[in-house]
């Protein structure tokens, strides 16, 4: 369970979240036919009587998206079983056969978990295989369907492979949702099936949010859709539970309902409440056999799954030695390995990991070469360069890949001893008398006045932090 | 005559050279011309894409080609059974001027074989019926007496190769709907295990019970037709990949020391008494023939009925769903789409489809899926273990086909109940993936045809061709006009 705690809610109040997260395979085909699974073609091209449901027409199930889902499954630690599609009914012009092919009581991942950054684990309940549904334009009426003119479907979607990955109502911030999301993108990313992009809608999120006294049972839940991006996942969560919280301190009830994130306005409308749900009259899908796994697919999935981002902090964290939330970073930059090569190589951890942190947020970060970094590292933990000096450099080395001695040579940074910075600073309390005062009076401002003058004075060459210090003992003085 | 040779002399003929696909075409196409407007066999006779299909098969023979084993033999399909660009209708208002843009792999294989395609048969609205009353385009007349219904739903297949129109035709059978109307016509009738031959571009009226197969006039045709139509599909996951039943290799075999079982479930109380002699005559034909012929029980069986009226409506409900006026088919236009969906709905179905989409809909609804939905499958799982052990003692079972001999045109319309009861001998095979066919044997009391059904284990066509063979060669023969 997380406690991630962020936003504290009135008066003793605790949410529960469980997210559901629909992420679409980037499987070459779809799911049930050879058609191409791409987005951003012309309408209705990528189409044939399967995925366009014509009569007489029969899915086959395509065994790279089953294996894909699978890999998906076992990354967030789930097992897998013998599985069942079932068709979900209700009508809907977007969907071909006016049910959607998708699993239900015996899904192909069940029982797994995800780690956050933080180490605390957040349950997975679920992670089924579903088609797609085609996507429907209105046209006229500002794009409302019940103000359209017509509308138009386009079936390139309908049918692309589908995990509906279904969470536990573990979560309890706003902030650790955000944070199952991007630990869930990254595992996808990892395990390399899907781009899982919320703005694009190849990962989609559906938030179930309640609230509750810590210790009492879960109230009544809303289930919020429309969350295109990590933004207005965060910000829906937190409206929606203060609505909720508002209503039931006004004495009021939650009901049960599906509520849209408007963006906009930043507020959470109806869609509609439980009475009004669909039935959904799910049943084996005859059309298809059951998949049945053997143990040695299994395996063989697990063997081709990577270390996942969990892993990747721990093992950077035990090399650093520091607390694998401090390692997030660098993992989620994809810098892990350059910072475990470095750190081997004898760079101190903090200066590694700092420098990853702060100044390799850039292009071409993963292409510098880690002995080079864990050279620049040494030189400026052995005082031949500052840290201004060592960012300076580092930004050159990404840039042109060249050694951080040959940049430093070039540049002229050598590390100033203390004699020559102190004389700098004494010529410059003599030149600036109302402002040293005024320093010495408390007025922290002017310090950076003094730092940025001394910079100046030695072209950059100072340590800024050296500089403050030095400033301090004199005023002290 | 022509249209009274059999599919297999026929494409041998054209494949000596001694007759063209085309003269033979043309005879039957007299025939339809002839009996057609009395039968009302079809819902389209497509002579022109057939007169071109001949003559193609024609030009191979002239060039040395073998066109295949069903070389110029003209073949009619059920109307529930995708073909390119020509209509297709499953007798529904609803998929009014729709033409499928591709074949069923039956469709494919049948033409592959050299087979000529003659037209698409009436059928009970998506094959829903047990008479061929239930069709938009109006009811199939049994071609023996033409006051008389065919049996359904498969009956324009049937009264076709009945009449003469084809030597042979293709049906589909979800509760009987090939047995059936081929017991009432007096032809073979066969509902192959379920997954031997591929559903790719049936139309879908219940999934898990839906099978294709073969009418023809004599047992060897059907089983040439099987074999044609037969095997894996890779398009149909449900189709089996083994390698087809060796059909004709043992159709001579006879039935020497065969265990054959009389199913007692299916052969007592409801059977006319007629149809119910006939059995008796049947097993004692096999048994004069050397079979071993004993009583067998399937306890289950007598629940089969009620089991498939709770699965079948539920799944069509689901595979009806997608005609919705959306994409293709009849729309009725309306101010929004869910209005729209309902109009269309309300208008392209006739009463019975809506019915069992009613109650195939209920049936599976949260609160009543496991009295109802749930509990089917549970029969269907009891009827398999029955059947399973039945087939411990016996190789093969024996029952009537059907209840009664063809009854007349309005007599069961009235209640639905009393058509069901149609097809209490046939459901069973359905529910348990089995093969059965329908074999003509003497008529009843009023002169019509009764059949004698064979059941046999999954994947026990050979042995259930085997009998077949041997109650052809025993029927009373000379009593049923055409």
């Amino acid at each position: 369970m997380s406690d991630t705690s962020a936003a504290t809610l009135p008066n003793g109040w605790e949410m529960v979240i469980g997210l559901e997260v629909h992420c679409e395979l980037s499987t070459a085909t779809k799911l049930f036919c050879g058609c191409p699974n791409q987005f951003g073609n012309e309408p209705n091209t990528n189409v044939c009587p399967v995925c366009l449901g014509l009569p007489g027409s029969l899915p086959v199930v395509n065994a790279s998206a089953v294996e894909y889902a699978m890999r998906l499954g076992r990354a967030l630690h789930c097992d897998v079983h013998r599985s069942v599609f079932a068709r979900k009914n209700y009508f809907y012009p977007d969907m071909p056969k006016d049910y959607q092919v998708s699993q239900y009581d015996l899904p192909t991942n069940v029982e797994g978990w995800l780690e956050l950054p933080d180490g605390s684990r957040v349950g997975i309940e679920r992670a089924h295989i579903e088609e797609d549904t085609g996507k429907s334009t209105h046209v006229g009426g500002g794009g409302r369907i019940h103000e359209a003119g017509y509308s138009l479907v386009d079936y390139n979607r309908a049918g692309v492979p589908l995990v509906e990955i279904v969470g536990k109502p573990d979560l309890r911030t706003a902030e650790a949702a955000r944070q199952y999301v991007s630990e869930l993108r990254a595992i996808i990313l990892a395990v390399d099936v899907s781009d899982a992009k919320m703005e694009e809608g190849s990962m989609r999120v559906d938030a179930n949010v309640s609230v509750r006294r810590p210790g009492e049972p879960f109230g009544t839940r809303c289930e919020i859709k429309n969350l295109n991006s990590l933004r207005s996942l965060g910000r829906a969560i937190d409206y929606e539970a203060r609505r909720q919280i508002d209503l039931l301190e006004a004495g009021e009830r939650i009901i049960q309902q599906t509520r849209h994130w408007d963006e906009a306005d930043g507020r959470t409308h109806t869609l509609r409440s439980k009475e009004e749900a669909e039935d959904y009259r799910y049943f084996a899908e005859p059309d298809l056999v059951p998949l049945d796994p053997t143990e040695a697919d299994v395996a063989a999935i697990d063997a081709s799954i990577p270390p996942l981002p969990a892993d990747r902090r721990r093992a950077l964290a035990d090399a650093a030695g520091v607390e694998p939330a401090a390692a997030a970073m660098c993992v989620e930059r994809d810098l892990d390995g350059l910072a475990l090569v470095a750190i081997e190589a004898g760079a101190a951890p903090d200066r590694v990991l700092t420098h990853i942190d702060n100044n390799l947020a850039v292009d071409g970060a993963d292409r510098l070469a880690p002995a080079l970094f864990a050279r620049l590292v040494g030189m400026e933990t052995g005082g031949e360069l500052t840290a201004t000096q060592a960012k300076t450099v580092l930004a050159d080395m990404v840039e042109t890949g060249r050694s951080p001695e040959e940049i430093a040579a070039e540049r002229g940074f050598e590390a100033m001893d203390t004699g020559a910075l102190e004389g700098i600073v004494d010529e410059l309390i003599a030149e600036h008398s109302d402002e040293w005062a005024s320093f010495c009076d408390g007025n922290q401002k002017v310090a950076g006045f003094f730092v940025g003058a001394v910079m100046k004075a030695t072209k950059g060459q100072a340590d800024g932090k050296a500089v403050t210090a030095l400033l301090r003992q004199k005023a002290e003085a | 005559m022509t249209i009274d040779d059999t599919a297999l002399d026929l494409a041998a003929s054209v494949r000596a050279g001694d007759r063209s696909a085309r003269e033979i075409l043309d005879a039957h196409l007299a025939a339809i011309e002839a009996r057609e407007p009395e039968i009302h066999a079809f819902n389209l006779v497509t002579s022109e894409v057939a007169r071109d299909a001949a003559d193609e098969i024609d030009r191979r023979v002239a060039a040395g080609e073998d066109p295949g084993p069903l070389a110029g033999v003209p073949i009619a399909l059920k109307d529930n059974l995708c073909t390119r660009g020509v209509a297709t209708t499953c007798s529904s208002k609803i998929l009014d001027g729709w033409q499928p843009p591709y074949d069923a792999t039956v469709v494919q294989r049948l033409a592959a074989a050299g087979a000529i395609a003659v037209g698409k048969t009436n059928l009970d609205e998506f094959a829903m019926g047990s008479s061929t009353e239930n069709s938009a385009f109006g009811p199939t007349r049994n071609p023996h007496d033409t006051s008389k219904v065919p049996g359904g739903s498969s009956g324009g297949s049937a009264a076709s190769v009945a009449a003469g129109f084809a030597p042979v035709s293709l049906g589909s059978d979800t509760g009987g709907s090939i047995r059936q109307p081929a017991a009432l016509c007096g032809v073979v009738g066969v509902k192959p295990t379920y997954g031997l031959v591929s559903r790719y571009g049936l139309i879908a009226f219940a999934s898990s019970l839906d099978q294709i197969g073969p009418f023809a006039r004599t047992v060897a045709d059907a089983a040439l037709v099987l074999e044609v139509i037969g095997g894996h599909d890779p398009a149909d996951t449900t189709s089996i990949p083994q390698a087809l039943p060796p059909v004709r290799e043992h159709l001579d075999d006879g039935v020497a020391g065969l265990r054959v079982g009389i199913v007692s479930e299916l052969s007592g109380e409801g059977i006319a008494p007629d149809v119910a002699r006939r059995v008796s005559e049947a097993a004692e034909a096999l048994a004069a023939a050397g079979a071993e012929v004993g009583e067998a029980s399937v306890p289950a069986a007598i629940y089969g009925l009620s089991a498939y009226y709770l699965i079948a409506p539920a799944e069509a409900s689901s595979n009806l769903a997608r005609y919705d006026g959306v994409r293709y088919g009849l729309r009725v236009d309306a101010t929004n789409t869910p209005d729209m969906n309902l109009r269309t709905r309300t208008e392209g179905f006739g009463d019975e489809v809506k019915r069992r989409i009613m109650l195939g809909t209920y049936a599976l609804s949260a609160g009543y899926y496991d009295a109802y939905y749930g509990k089917a499958q549970k029969v269907r799982t009891l009827i398999i273990r029955d059947f399973a052990a039945a087939y411990e003692q016996f190789d093969v079972l024996l029952s009537p086909t059907s209840p009664t001999t063809a009854f007349a045109l309005g007599d069961k319309t009235a209640d639905p109940l009393t058509m069901y009861l149609n097809d209490v001998c046939t459901i069973p095979s359905n529910l348990a993936g089995d093969p059965a066919m329908s074999v003509p044997f003497g008529t009843g009391d009023d002169g019509l045809p009764v059949g004698v059904q064979v059941l046999a284990p999954a994947f026990g066509e050979v042995d259930m061709f085997r009998v077949a063979a041997v109650l052809e060669a025993a029927a009373p023969i000379g009593e049923v006009a055409r």
